[in-house]
């Protein structure tokens, strides 16, 4: 194995997807991610790509789009309210069936919010934010490790099914050092040959093709052979990191840098006579479904450890499907959990209620709100 | 060895580039090292701190929330982390600036006069240095050799008289305390 070294997460990112073949990024800054297009400024020439810091994100992602359409690896990066503006090119992207790569370095939020580490994206991230019947792959890396060696994934992913792929991490894993490895060699893009569908030179009996996001009175038949390949992609592409998960019975379900804190709470368990396990989406589009199904039904309790309000947990109950109560164990806004708060919640689990656990029925009761209009 | 470790005072004191030094001696030594800055609308002359775990096993969270270890060089500092501390943990005081003791009776202290003896070695701006030393020989988290190979890396750019005066420094913090 590679000998490790300390890196940023950001850098670890960029550095990650140059390795993996990048040759296009287009960005606009934004904290907490601005070291991505500024490691990109300072390399991509060298490697042979092109850099632009556009005027806008709605521009860089439009951008993407064109690079991709040309079968090149591009990629744009943004935090939170910058992802809200890539939106609609995104889903542009999924309707022209381009592969492409999308970072968020995820903030606090709604609105302008606050430069924190939070997780309060997973909705738009995974229900698709833009607008239209679309998936787009979700790949949530927990270590500066993994955001080194996910964009490789994310083309992969991206190429072979022809669906955009995002990168969804935070401002605290972009902000912090660590030590990690690359677990690949570097990729030249030119020795991984040509797309049939991409733009290319006319010449020499190049195929002329055409890239389109709007195909008129195809767009059933359209959707439909596409909903084959998100199929695909489900039975086929999940992957997730299991911890004592069928030894426990207190499951928790984290993902990104809330599943880090459960780390610290999975080794402390012991002491507070506590068996508590872990699941861990690492692609949270597709989600690990059936595997949170099958485990559901060997534990007392799924507890739910996320950086937002109540967003994860749908997809957790979804899959539960009743086998075993869910609770939420919530900080949003960039609050942040520990290993000491996750058992807290766990107990209270067991117990079905108690300190730590959040319902947003209970929370408001007895809450009276009326409109202040005069 | 699980050292999860906070270091604050005032911005321009080192305590940042100092997590950084101890985290890459961490990896020097084959450990695991994580390091993360307090980040936000900070303001100049205010305090900044840093998270850094070293361990030989896995990082939890780069988020240290009770720390086994602080360094604390400035007063300011002090109130803030004070309550942090885990129960029977180390705190680092750097007593040429701070006059307060901390309140708590279940901690460490160890008091470490950084700034006097960084200027008696010949550079003030070394006080973060001995700061470490004081932290290797108490902890054994790293080694003083660590953060040497560190320096090489971390400080690219520092002229070697730099370097032999952080070297200096952060002998005599290991010297300094029992």
């Amino acid at each position: 194995m590679a000998e490790k070294t300390l890196r940023k997460g950001n850098e670890a990112l960029a550095e990650g997807a140059i390795r993996a073949g990048c040759r296009f990024f287009a960005g606009y800054p934004i904290t907490p991610q601005n070291e991505v297009p500024e490691y990109m400024a300072a390399h991509m020439a060298d490697a042979g790509g092109a850099f632009i810091q556009a005027e806008s994100e709605i521009a860089a992602i439009n951008m993407v789009y064109g690079s991709a359409a040309t079968g090149t690896r591009a990629m744009t990066s943004s935090s939170s309210p910058g992802v809200s503006l890539k939106q609609e090119g995104i889903s542009y992207l999924a309707s022209a069936d381009l592969p492409c790569l999308i970072v968020n370095m995820m903030r606090g939020g709604p609105g302008l919010g606050n430069i924190a580490g939070a997780q309060g994206d997973y909705f738009q991230a995974t229900r698709g934010g833009g607008n239209g019947d679309y998936h787009i792959f979700v790949l949530a890396p927990n270590s500066v490790e993994e955001l080194g060696n996910f964009p490789k994934l994310a083309y992969e992913l991206s190429e072979k099914y022809r669906i955009p792929a995002m990168i969804l991490a935070d401002g605290i894993l972009g902000q912090m050092m660590e030590s990690m490895s690359f677990n690949f060699d570097p990729i030249d893009p030119k020795t991984l040959g040509k797309f049939d569908w991409a733009l290319d030179i006319h010449k020499n009996g190049a195929p002329k093709n055409k890239v389109f996001s709007y195909k008129g009175d195809d767009l059933s038949q359209d959707v439909w052979s596409r909903a084959k390949r998100y199929g695909l992609v489900e039975r086929n592409e999940v992957r997730f990191e299991e911890r004592n998960a069928e030894d426990c019975d207190v499951l928790l379900v984290a993902y990104g840098l809330s599943s880090r804190a459960c780390l610290e709470a999975l080794t402390k368990a012991k002491d507070k006579g506590l068996k508590v396990g872990l699941l861990r989406p690492i692609t949270l589009w597709p989600f690990p479904y059936k595997r949170l199904n099958e485990l559901a039904s060997k534990v007392k309790a799924v507890l739910t450890v996320e950086q937002s309000l109540g967003q994860l947990v749908q997809d957790v109950r979804l899959a539960v499907n009743g086998k075993a109560p869910v609770y939420l164990n919530a900080y949003p806004a960039g609050d942040i959990p520990s290993g000491e708060s996750i058992l807290t919640a766990a107990a209270s689990a067991l117990k079905g209620e108690g300190e730590g656990l959040f319902d947003l029925q209970k929370y408001s009761e007895g809450f009276e709100y009326k409109g202040d209009r005069k | 060895m699980y050292q999860g470790i906070r270091i604050a005072g005032f911005g321009g004191q080192g305590v940042v580039s100092a997590g950084i030094l101890l985290a890459q001696a961490g990896v020097e030594e084959k450990k695991n090292a994580s390091w993360l800055p307090s980040y936000g609308p900070e303001m100049r002359g205010g305090t900044a701190n840093c998270s850094v775990v070293v361990t030989d096993g896995e990082v939890f969270t780069p988020i240290v929330s009770v720390p086994d270890t602080v360094i604390i060089m400035n007063e300011p500092s002090l109130p803030k982390f004070e309550p942090l501390l885990k129960k029977d943990g180390l705190m680092i005081i750097n007593s040429s600036l701070i006059n307060s003791r901390p309140q708590r009776t279940d901690i460490k202290v160890v008091c470490v006069p950084c700034n006097e003896i960084a200027e008696k070695i010949g550079s003030p701006r070394t006080a973060n240095l001995v700061a470490l030393g004081a932290f290797c020989k108490l902890t054994g988290a790293v080694e003083v050799e660590g953060i040497v190979h560190a320096m090489k890396k971390v400080f690219k750019r520092a002229k070697p008289e730099m370097l032999e005066l952080n070297k200096k420094a952060l002998q005599a913090g290991f010297d300094y305390v029992k």
